[in-house]
């Protein structure tokens, strides 16, 4: 048994272990790993996302039991601090030794503090690990309860600064970035494309500092300020030194081993240092003369570093490395790849640029106009994927090179295909995979979708920057192949939503399986089929969700909206959010009677959360008495039409907001569609009731109301586009009829509004065609069938509480009148949450 | 939280040393389920109409230790009767309980016999 010692754990420590475990090879040999740090190896690209989650599991690369489970024993919270080359021997801080037959160096760098006066004040730090950013969240939170407007600064520019500036903005302060050099990222982009950076930034809310060397650091004991120089000062509460890295060499340097002037151990293109028995991987790694400090090349050193020792001997680094990079800082997209500035003897520049847009293009070309060097996108980077291959590849570019980047008039793109790559194209470069890989496993029978092709082949599982890429390759190799992908809804049919839209409303099926019998593949569905035409059904027949409740989600078959534990809220129309005190009252009662969790919801009405199925019907019983109905808040259906208070009482409001919003929730009320609807009625262009963040809004204006549509909040969050104006009540009903039900007609399963709309071919003018200009002939039908849904409603939790079969539904156990005994309640700010989750 | 999870285990037909009068056939919604209680254990059973057969599991969902199964739709993954979780949509096969969609430890499932329109669950005590 060979002993392999891994020095660090960080993300190309861990690589190195999970590819040498991979491979077959690796019998007989032990491997242990030490970090410094207290958790296991973790992903320090997507620092950024721990201020909004603090979750630091979910940033682990593998949880710890991960390493146990592949014989890999995993020391944390233990730095190494000696290195015997003679006897091979590493001792640890807390004095352990431990032998070794090959050391793997990996211990990363360590963030570059510049000898700057008043660098130790309390209030400054560094951005590198997950203790950092808790120091960081703690001294905010600090000075935000000593400072209402407190500031903080970044010191440095560069990509992991401009990362630094978004964890300012989630931790509420006010950002500012201090860059030495007259530009932003000055390693990725040039001086034009940085310029339009920084006004996309500024524009986001970002105070941007540029050319300023920091003199001092002000403060008594705290900080207070940056002195740059005489009389020019910026007040900060708070500073964070992003100026580049040192790595980490101290433990080779003190063992003799080669390093490089200006730090790092230098290694060969086998990643061997000066000593045989040991390599050095990552950040620490001095090749080429250079530190490579993308995740990319670490990666790749990793691999190499496995082979060698498993004695591939012919794996080697290759001499030029590619430092292309696409990320999206804070919102926008950044992107430079192969030579992104280029000296003009050795080519030409094409470049693109549009300030008011905050877009900028540039590629470089070589000075035959065959062959693409590089480039950078700034703002827009959906093409780099396909640029960096044609760089990466030395594909052929066309005649005219402009085309790569200037918008295509008639909509085709410039590029040819994703097929048209060669199979050695490097797809996936953080685990290096191929086009040929992919292609390989799909031919291959191996895979035969995008989950299967993924894990096979890992691709799209680092970054994630390259899966627009896999997924149309994945695609494309299918269709080559002959077999169809499809759009249909699950197995158990070879139709997609619209085609079975068609053959429920033709056939006139009323049940699930009439549908599954005369059109399925013979099975016998499952949770995507059922619910999908529970509620095409419920669309064409205007039926309510109590019709077959066994085929609706659980949320529609029990009439609420099923919370962690296993208890419902209830959610009772307030059309509006107008309500009037009795029955507000009528609320509370309720509330407090069956001791429910109350709280306001983003749409204006009142939620009751912690309601066990067997209190469901006598909780309803009550609010029905009280003049309530059904809020379908469980439902793929209209939620709430969200109102200002409009004309009736605001000083500058120009209609009636409310009474209309009223009007509006009670038409389209109960109505099932392809996924969750929510409308807004603002009465002036003030935009109280956030009409442009919903499916549907109205926004009074002089001489009417203009109409927008497809926003949502949301993942994805959009604004709605406008689509008509200056239109009276009666038009805006006919419009949102037609355009509600040709949503309900057309649309994928679970796609909002936004999402159908900007995928439908021909965009907003086709709609508009559509919808005004009743292109197709349909108007009159589509006003019809969604006057039929109106005329028909009826509240479902009604029809249920009078019906002593339906309510049969509302009990936890067939065979007894007991309460599920598994739920546990602990209080919280004067009432109740379900126990946490383990 | 895990010794709630003891409570099931696997029942085999032939280990089956009380058969349970749960209900009746009319109390199960056809190709759904309803949960009952034996003891101190709640058992979700589902009369899969379709090809007309009965099963029975364990009402926790081993994912986050929910009584919720019972409440689940049910359908086939390639042939195989499963039940879809209505929290998170973790499915698990009903012959042999093992999870479809992850990797989740498989679920105890129970017999279930049908004699004069009522519903019987095995178990072993």
């Amino acid at each position: 048994m060979k002993q392999i010692i891994v020095v660090g754990n960080g993300m190309v420590g861990y690589k190195f272990c999970e590819k040498f475990v991979a491979n077959a090879a690796s019998i007989g040999f032990k491997i242990t790993v030490f970090g410094e740090e207290p958790r296991p190896a973790y992903d320090r690209v997507h620092l950024s996302e721990y201020f909004e989650n603090q979750d630091a599991k979910a940033l682990e690369m593998a949880p710890a039991s991960w390493y146990a489970e592949h014989g890999i024993e995993l020391v944390t919270g233990e730095r190494v601090s000696d290195i015997n080359r003679a006897e091979k021997i590493i001792t640890t801080a807390k004095d352990r030794e431990f032998a070794y037959d090959y050391l793997v160096l990996a211990t990363g760098s360590s963030p570059f503090v510049p000898p700057i006066k008043g660098v130790e004040k309390e209030g400054v730090f560094v951005y590198r690990t997950i203790e950092d950013l808790e120091g960081m969240m703690a001294y905010a939170e600090k000075i935000k309860t000593e400072k209402p407007n407190a500031k903080a600064a970044v010191l440095g520019g560069g990509l992991l600064g401009l990362e630094a500036g978004k964890a300012v903005m989630d931790m509420g302060l006010e950002p500012h970035i201090v860059e030495l050099a007259p530009k932003l990222m000055p390693r990725q982009l040039d001086s034009r494309s940085s310029q339009v950076l920084k006004l996309k930034l500024e524009s986001i809310g970002l105070n941007i500092h540029l050319s300023k060397a920091t003199n001092q650091i002000l403060g008594n004991g705290s900080i207070t300020g940056m002195e740059f120089g005489e009389d020019d000062i910026l007040d900060v509460d708070m500073l964070i030194i992003s100026a580049g890295i040192r790595p980490r060499d101290e433990l080779g340097r003190a063992c003799g081993l080669e390093v490089g002037v200006r730090g790092g151990i230098i290694v060969d293109n086998t990643m061997k240092t000066s000593d045989d028995s040991i390599y050095a991987i990552g950040e620490i790694a001095l090749y080429n003369q250079m530190i490579y400090g993308l995740v990319a090349p670490g990666y790749d050193m990793a691999d190499i570093a496995v082979k060698q020792i498993l004695a591939e001997n012919d794996a080697i680094m290759p001499s030029d490395i590619d430092m292309s990079t696409k990320l999206k800082l804070i919102g926008v997209d950044v992107a430079s790849f192969g030579e992104p500035f280029m000296p003009a003897s050795k080519g030409h520049s094409i470049i693109f640029e549009n300030k008011t847009q905050h877009l900028y293009k540039r590629i470089n070309v070589s000075l035959d106009g065959k062959k693409l060097l590089g480039g950078i996108l700034v703002g827009d980077a959906s093409d780099y994927n396909m640029l960096h291959q044609m760089y990466l590849n030395g594909m052929k570019i066309p005649e005219d090179a402009s085309q790569l980047i200037l918008p295509a008039s008639d909509g085709a793109a410039s590029f040819g295909d994703v097929t048209d790559l060669p199979d050695e194209a490097q797809v996936c470069s953080c685990e290096s995979v191929t086009k040929g890989q992919i292609c390989g496993v799909i031919e291959s029978g191996e895979a035969t979708d995008l989950a299967g092709v993924v894990g096979c082949t890992k691709a799209g599982t680092g970054c994630g920057g390259c899966k627009p890429m896999v997924a149309d390759l994945t695609n494309a190799t299918l269709k080559a192949l002959g077999i169809e992908v499809k759009d249909s809804v699950c197995e158990h049919f070879d139709y997609n939503r619209q085609d079975l839209y068609k053959i429920i409303e033709v056939k006139g099926y009323t049940k699930f399986n009439e549908v599954l019998d005369n059109h399925g593949n013979g099975g016998h569905g499952c949770e995507l089929c059922k619910p999908l035409i529970a509620s095409l059904m419920a669309t064409i027949h205007a039926d309510t969700a109590n019709k077959e409740y066994a085929i609706q989600d659980s949320n529609d078959r029990f009439l609420a909206n099923i919370q962690r534990n296993g208890t419902y809220s209830v959610v009772p129309r307030v059309p509006g959010g107008e309500i009037t005190p009795d029955k507000l009252i009528a609320l509370g009662e309720i509330a407090k009677k069956y001791d429910l969790y109350t709280k306001i919801t983003g749409g204006v009405r009142v939620d009751l959360f912690g309601a066990t199925l067997n209190q469901l019907p006598l909780i309803w019983k009550e609010l029905i008495s009280h003049g309530f109905e059904s809020g379908h808040a469980y439902g793929k259906s209209l939620r709430t039409v969200k109102t200002c208070v409009g004309s009736t009482w605001c000083r500058y409001g120009m209609d009636e907001s409310v009474s209309f919003g009223i009007e509006l929730e009670n038409r389209y009320r109960g109505i099932r569609a392809p996924h969750k609807i929510k409308g807004g009625v603002s009465g002036c262009i003030r935009e109280c009731a956030e009409a442009r963040g919903k499916d549907f809004g109205l926004i009074a204006v002089e001489g009417g109301w203009n109409l927008y549509v497809g926003g949502n909040g949301g993942a994805n969050p959009r604004h709605a586009e406008l689509f008509a104006e200056q239109i009276d009540n009666e038009r805006v009903i006919k419009y949102l009829d037609r355009y509600l039900m040709f949503y309900m007609r057309t649309a994928k399963p679970l796609q909002r509004t936004a999402a159908w709309q900007e995928r439908l071919e021909g965009g907003l003018d086709y709609l508009k065609d559509v919808i005004i200009n009743d292109k197709l002939g349909i108007a009159e039908d589509l006003e019809k069938e969604m006057q039929t849904l109106v005329n028909k409603f009826e509240c479902e939790w009604t029809q249920a509480v009078n019906d002593p079969e339906m309510m049969k539904r509302f009990n936890h156990f067939v065979n007894s009148k007991e309460e599920d005994d598994n739920l546990v309640f602990v209080p919280m700010r004067d009432q109740k949450m379900p126990e946490p989750w383990v | 939280m895990v010794e709630i999870l003891d409570k099931y285990c696997t029942t085999n037909l032939e280990d089956v040393k009380v058969w349970f009068k749960a209900a009746s056939v009319e109390d199960f919604p056809q190709d759904g389920g309803a949960c009952i209680k034996y003891k101190n254990k709640q058992i979700a059973v589902f009369n899969f109409a379709r090809i007309a057969k009965w099963y029975a599991c364990q009402n926790l969902c081993p994912h986050k230790m929910e009584m919720v199964l019972s409440r689940g739709m049910i359908g086939d993954d390639k042939g195989i009767p499963k039940v879809a979780c209505p929290l998170h949509k973790k499915t698990f096969s009903l012959e042999n309980g093992e999870n479809l969609n992850g990797d989740l430890g498989a679920i105890a499932t129970y017999p279930v016999k049908i004699e004069d329109g009522h519903v019987y669950v095995g178990f072993t005590e």
